[in-house]
């Protein structure tokens, strides 16, 4: 996702707009929508309040299509590297849309329904990503864009009990499959999964139905508003990439860590955009590599901070980075050459003419609590 | 003791020459949670409206501008250990430095707090 913003365009607004408003969101400028960055009890509170209980983030700016036709995983299959046509109804996957030269056009969650698929893509990736699909995808598949529907995460280890007390078959549901429920009356497409290294849950519902679903849940004491800001932080420390930073249309799947979105019926089949590259790279490695970066001292290290060895060798950048709250210090994630991406490698991070100590680091930072039945 | 305001949301209180300076409780709400501090070295020169440090949100990094021009004399060591007191106390504990102001009559150029109060209304 991008923030790049041309102020002389009309901001777009979710279906909770007024709702975000009433409850002291802080609204910014993010890929063409106005969003919440923060709540009035602040980043840092909604963070540990995502770890500690539950958060609810409106995520209505995603671009959430429908996929409609029997061969609708095998067609997406021919733009991603991902498994598709292995998973069953009600189940879902992280994929990437890749170019001919293995980078990533965007990433995106990929649910298989009876008849088709639900796919959910980056906002500031869907006039990128819509084209893209429309002319490659085939004609036996047609593309229906899921325009006004919201979209919001429950996430949290008290998610799941919150959730349940509206919608008793969403606690056992397995990590990331999907459910069509009711939750207390409304109807909604209820995904568990989520952004944050939390169990939690994706809730698609009709923008006219979002502002009740959610005043339903925050009327939950264990449940709390959150923004972006803290749905970045939590994110990092998951080392979940964010597309415009971590991966764009310069990395592979790859050089970005995500080996394991390549299965090896791709791998041996090909068929998707990059094939080659990609594959090579599985098996014999990038020149470069996503990985996790512990700073030393407090100050935290910004997206496009210089990486270098201790003697000053340029090796890479900073691509994300933040002070976390559950770690208690600056984090960050960044490419780094190949032969300087193992755990413990020592690096300098050049902020303000100094040459800050620090050090790779195993991802995540924060260890995933996702729910295992 | 007065305390006067800048445009960039610092305050400074001066006694006889010398002022301490901080951000305003405008300004730490804007940034949000404060995580670190980069503040000048004692005995620097520092020239007003140019940056003498650096204030570090969760989200970003901000420079922080002297309102006065003069020396270093003193930073407040328990704001660099514990940002958060420029969110908790901006006007109390979480002031950032003292400066040995080199002319006084740079005070006059800033605001005082009914100017500054319809400065944030704005």
């Amino acid at each position: 996702m991008s923030d790049a913003q041309d102020p002389a365009e009309e901001l777009k607004t979710t279906p909770l707009d007024a709702l975000n408003r009433e409850l002291g969101g802080r609204m910014v400028p993010f890929a063409g929508y106005a969003m919440p960055v923060q709540f009035p009890a602040g980043i840092i509170a909604e963070h540990n309040q995502t770890r500690e209980k539950a958060s609810l983030f409106d995520v209505s700016h995603m671009g959430q299509l429908r996929l409609h036709g029997e061969s609708a995983a095998t067609a997406l299959e021919r733009l991603v590297p991902g498994n598709l046509e292995g998973l069953k109804p009600g189940r879902m996957r992280y994929s990437m849309l890749t170019t001919d030269a293995g980078t990533i056009i965007d990433d995106l969650m990929v649910t298989r329904e009876v008849g088709g698929l639900f796919v959910v893509v980056n906002a500031s990736r869907f006039d990128a990503d819509l084209p893209h699909m429309e002319a490659n995808i085939g004609s036996d598949v047609e593309i229906e864009v899921l325009g006004g529907r919201a979209l919001v995460a429950l996430q949290g280890p008290a998610a799941s009990a919150a959730l349940a007390d509206l919608a008793p078959d969403a606690g056992a549901m397995p990590f990331m499959s999907s459910l069509a429920l009711s939750i207390g009356g409304i109807d909604a497409l209820v995904n568990r999964s989520g952004y944050t290294g939390e169990d939690g849950y994706e809730i698609s519902v009709a923008g006219a139905d979002a502002e009740g679903l959610v005043k339903k849940l925050l009327a939950d004491e264990r449940v709390e508003a959150a923004g972006l800001g803290a749905r970045d932080t939590l994110r990092l420390e998951a080392g979940l990439c964010l597309y415009g930073q971590d991966i764009d249309d310069t990395t592979t799947p790859i050089e970005a860590g995500l080996n394991w979105t390549v299965p090896k019926r791709r791998r041996e089949e090909g068929g998707f955009p990059g094939a080659d590259i990609i594959i090579d790279q599985w098996e014999n490695g990038a020149a470069r590599k996503l990985v996790g970066i512990r700073p030393e001292g407090r100050a935290p290290a910004r997206t496009g901070t210089e990486i270098t060895l201790a003697d000053g060798t340029p090796i890479g950048m900073v691509t994300s980075g933040a002070f976390g709250p559950t770690i208690g210090g600056p984090v960050a994630m960044g490419y780094v050459r190949f032969d300087a991406a193992e755990t413990g490698t020592k690096l300098e991070l050049q902020v303000r003419g100094k040459g800050n100590p620090a050090a790779v680091a195993d991802l995540p930072f924060a260890s995933h609590r996702y729910f295992k039945a | 003791m007065t305390t006067k305001y800048s445009e960039d949301h610092e305050w400074i209180t001066v006694d006889g020459d010398v002022g301490t300076v901080g951000i305003t409780d405008h300004a730490q709400s804007q940034l949000g949670d404060i995580v670190f501090v980069e503040l000048p070295e004692v005995g620097s020169a520092v020239e007003a409206g140019t940056d003498a440090g650096v204030v570090e949100s969760v989200k970003a990094a901000s420079d922080l501008m002297t309102p006065v021009s003069g020396e270093i004399t003193e930073t407040n060591d328990a704001l660099e250990a514990e940002p958060s007191l420029a969110n908790s106390a901006p006007t109390g504990d979480g002031w950032f430095f003292k400066v040995k102001l080199s002319d006084t009559s740079e005070l006059d150029g800033l605001m005082d707090e009914a100017a500054y109060k319809a400065f944030c209304a704005d």
